[in-house]
């Protein structure tokens, strides 16, 4: 299983039957392939969606039933469509139970910054802010490291999407829950090593004395 | 009272100066035959153009960008449109990028005689900047104000002559706020009914809010 998959199939294990989960572009996208058995949930789209179904085939070009990242998608039974007024209603009044997306850096106290690189291009931060604050759970998926440095640090130093609100950090090398003294590896890897773990991470992790494998079969 | 029109006699409402509330979410629910007539018949200019993402490049704002009529831009999302890429690295004030939700309030609560209202979303980030921030029970908001526009440019899927709109599926997204929050409405609807022949039930847009009307060339 290539690493996007497998950081996927983790955070699947996650969510609960009956969960509302909006889910970001790219390697989250791919949670809802990956749910288990018995586990239903229900994507919310902040374009103004309950209900979303997988992507349409190309060529057909409906484009009033899209996706947050504007593609033409299937709407499965039981959807509805909003505004976006409502649909942020719905992201910031707290009636999503968790969002799953990709950071840039998170950090010890739970900060994320996930919207812009400085002194590069600023595609905007879209719904992200709303979402990480709004959202009951935010679990960041994403690899461990960009180009062998770490994305997991003491402090961001990119320009923050919001503050202290990351519970869950899923990467290729493990299970990380943010607390209240810092990051605690919940989960490891097969063929990781704590030292291997800590030495990709740029914050000191928290090593429990009941530290699991993180199993994705 | 009569709103049919034709895009190009609509958007001679667009005045040098206006802020200009356009809907739709990348190409869902743009209103791509009025941005069109905006284009191609009209000179209005020094805009302001409060828009989720400012289209893409295979839409129609970006040609009226590229026209070097919008001086302002008021979005979220600006990774489909190039130019107002360009333009936020020309000059840091000419975009302000909002996070989605709390612009989306804004517009609401310009449309609904809201002054203001206090969101969590932003503390601690770029976007407090400059705004007032105040504790309830605990936790930080900042405070954001209402917003309005001279024009909004909406679309809808079916539209009776009286302007009562149906927007289908995600196409809502911002054409039904905006609607409400400014002083002139012009709405493109697909499909074009005689007045009674749209089910009261289905209307996503009281026709209230909509001052001309006009049939989209994306026909339903």
């Amino acid at each position: 299983m290539d690493v996007k998959s497998l950081i996927a199939k983790r955070v699947a294990m996650e969510l609960k039957d009956g969960d509302v989960v909006n889910l970001g572009i790219g390697l989250p996208t791919l949670v809802s392939n990956f749910l288990p058995e018995g586990v239903n949930i229900t994507l919310q789209g902040e374009n103004g969606m309950l209900g979303l179904g997988p992507v349409k085939a190309p060529g057909d070009e409906d484009y009033e039933v899209t996706n947050a990242g504007g593609f033409p998608i299937e709407s499965l039974p039981g959807s509805c469509y909003f505004d976006s007024a409502t649909s942020f209603a719905i992201i910031r009044g707290g009636h999503v139970d968790v969002t799953v997306l990709g950071a840039l850096q998170v950090d010890a106290k739970g900060n994320i910054a996930s919207w812009m690189v400085p002194g590069k291009k600023v595609p905007g931060m879209g719904g992200a802010m709303d979402l990480v604050v709004g959202a009951k759970k935010v679990i960041v998926a994403m690899e461990h490291t960009v180009k062998g440095e770490p994305k997991i640090l003491e402090e961001c130093t990119y320009p923050l999407t919001a503050v202290g609100v990351v519970k869950q950090i899923i990467t290729e090398m493990g299970v990380m829950d943010i607390t209240g003294e810092g990051i605690v590896l919940r989960e490891i890897a097969a063929g990781c090593t704590v030292e291997s773990v800590q030495s990709a991470t740029g914050a000191k992790l928290i090593i429990p004395k009941n530290l699991k494998v993180m199993q994705v079969d | 009272m009569n709103k049919l029109t034709t895009a190009e006699e609509a958007v001679k409402k667009v005045r040098d100066g206006d802020v200009l509330l356009v809907g739709g979410f990348l190409k869902g629910g743009s209103p791509e035959t009025i941005i069109k007539a905006l284009l191609e018949t009209s000179s209005a200019k020094n805009l302001t153009v409060v828009s989720n993402d400012t289209g893409t490049t295979e839409t129609n704002m970006i040609k009226v960008m590229q026209q070097g009529r919008v001086v302002k831009v008021l979005a979220t999302y600006i990774g489909g449109n190039p130019v107002t890429g360009q333009m936020l690295i020309d000059d840091p004030e000419s975009v302000i990028l909002y996070p989605q939700g709390t612009l989306a309030e804004k517009i609401r609560c310009g449309g609904a005689g809201i002054a203001g209202f206090y969101t969590p979303v932003g503390v601690g980030t770029v976007v407090e900047k400059g705004k007032e921030k105040r504790v309830f029970e605990g936790r930080e908001y900042l405070l954001e104000t209402g917003l309005r526009g001279n024009v909004a440019f909406i679309k809808a899927t079916i539209a009776d002559k009286a302007g009562n709109c149906y927007m289908r599926g995600t196409s809502k997204n911002f054409n039904a706020i905006m609607a409400r929050a400014a002083d002139y409405v012009i709405a493109e609807a697909r499909k074009i009914v005689e007045v009674g022949e749209l089910d009261p039930e289905l209307v996503t847009l009281p026709g209230i809010f909509v001052d001309a009307l006009v049939q989209s060339e994306d026909v339903l």
